[in-house]
């Protein structure tokens, strides 16, 4: 009796039918590439200063240290009180950061200089960026330059110690002033 | 010769379909991963700023978004006017408002990964520097340190 038994189900197909599987993958495949934005979300990081009530202590700076970048309203350059335009900004910086004319209106170490950013409230954001990025592109490619002597690769692929050894060679100081309000918004 | 023939006509040729799923399924998963499910519609006008010095923006748990921009649709530019306006989350906000949105988000998040909390800065480029320095001014008040001025790869050199 139980033989028997055991004997019809074998008989019987019992494997799930696969085939509407596909459809419903294909359902939510199509649902989620309706819904995909491969947005790659990339930008400029910044730290900024903690907020103070207090007036920031003014640090001894020696002249010779700073270069001070402005912005005006009408989006142009005034780098260390001279016109300077955004294309020849990265080799202005660069130029004053490692000083190789041993100038005396520029800093001894690169790890002395120190650049000032200041803009106006009427300044295009686009212009306000584009100064930004070239500061930082100024400084990732001196410190891209130190890595390659030192470790013979981009700084990016350095581990944390020697990042941290190509840092206090070149530290990014940049200090931002607060807006002026010359121009129209 | 004969006896091939026979043989062949015999059986039916099908193509097995049992590996479809499969093949199905790991472009779904592919999609999955890589989907970022927008919360909220923007309602202003944004393009990005081109740079080169680009990180790229992690956790997406972390990051908030701050849109500014001109209004988008006719009916917010009848009621705001053209000049350009804060977006927080799915609505229209004063540069006052981004302490209480920012720490609406903060207390969702962990405890240990506070720190790393993101604030993406989605400005449009044609927007002037003076709402900018109102957001950063706030930005600064409510602790939220680390930001990213969203940008897009630049194309060709610089002007």
């Amino acid at each position: 009796m139980l033989k028997k038994r055991g004997d019809s189900r074998s008989r019987v197909n019992t494997e799930i039918n696969a085939g509407s599987m596909a459809d419903i993958a294909f359902l939510l495949l199509i649902f989620f590439l309706v819904t995909t934005t491969i947005e790659v979300d990339k930008g400029i990081l910044v730290r900024l200063p903690p907020w103070s009530e207090e007036e920031p202590e003014s640090a001894d700076v020696q002249k010779r240290n700073l270069i001070s970048v402005l912005v005006n309203a009408n989006n142009d350059l005034l780098v260390n009180g001279e016109p300077e335009e955004l294309s020849s900004l990265k080799d202005r910086i660069t130029d004053f950061i490692t000083n190789p004319t041993k100038s005396e209106n520029k800093p001894k170490s690169p790890d002395k200089a120190i650049v000032s950013l200041q803009n106006d409230r009427g300044t295009n954001y686009d212009t306000y960026l584009t100064v930004y990025n070239e500061l930082q592109r100024a400084y990732r490619e001196l410190r891209d330059e130190e890595a390659d002597k030192r470790f013979g690769t981009v700084f990016d692929n350095l581990t944390r110690d020697q990042k941290k050894e190509i840092i206090e060679v070149y530290p990014m100081k940049l200090s931002e002033a607060e807006s002026t309000d010359f121009g129209e918004e | 010769m004969s006896k091939f023939s026979k043989k062949r006509s015999k059986s039916e040729p099908t193509v097995s379909t049992a590996s479809l799923p499969d093949i199905i399924f790991m472009l779904l998963f592919f999609f999955m991963m890589v989907t970022v499910l927008r919360d909220a519609t923007v309602k202003v006008e944004v393009i990005v700023p081109q740079a080169t010095e680009l990180t790229k923006l992690e956790k997406k748990s972390l990051v908030n978004y701050i849109y500014i921009g001109k209004p988008k649709e006719k009916a917010d530019i009848v009621r705001y006017g053209n000049a350009p306006r804060i977006q927080l989350g799915d609505k229209f906000a004063e540069p006052t408002d981004i302490p209480l949105y920012m720490e609406q988000h903060r207390i969702t998040v962990p405890e240990v990964q506070r720190p790393q909390i993101t604030t993406s800065l989605r400005v449009d480029g044609k927007v002037t520097m003076g709402i900018v320095s109102d957001v950063k001014e706030q930005l600064r008040k409510s602790g939220q340190l680390k930001i990213n001025y969203s940008a897009r790869p630049r194309q060709g050199d610089l002007r």
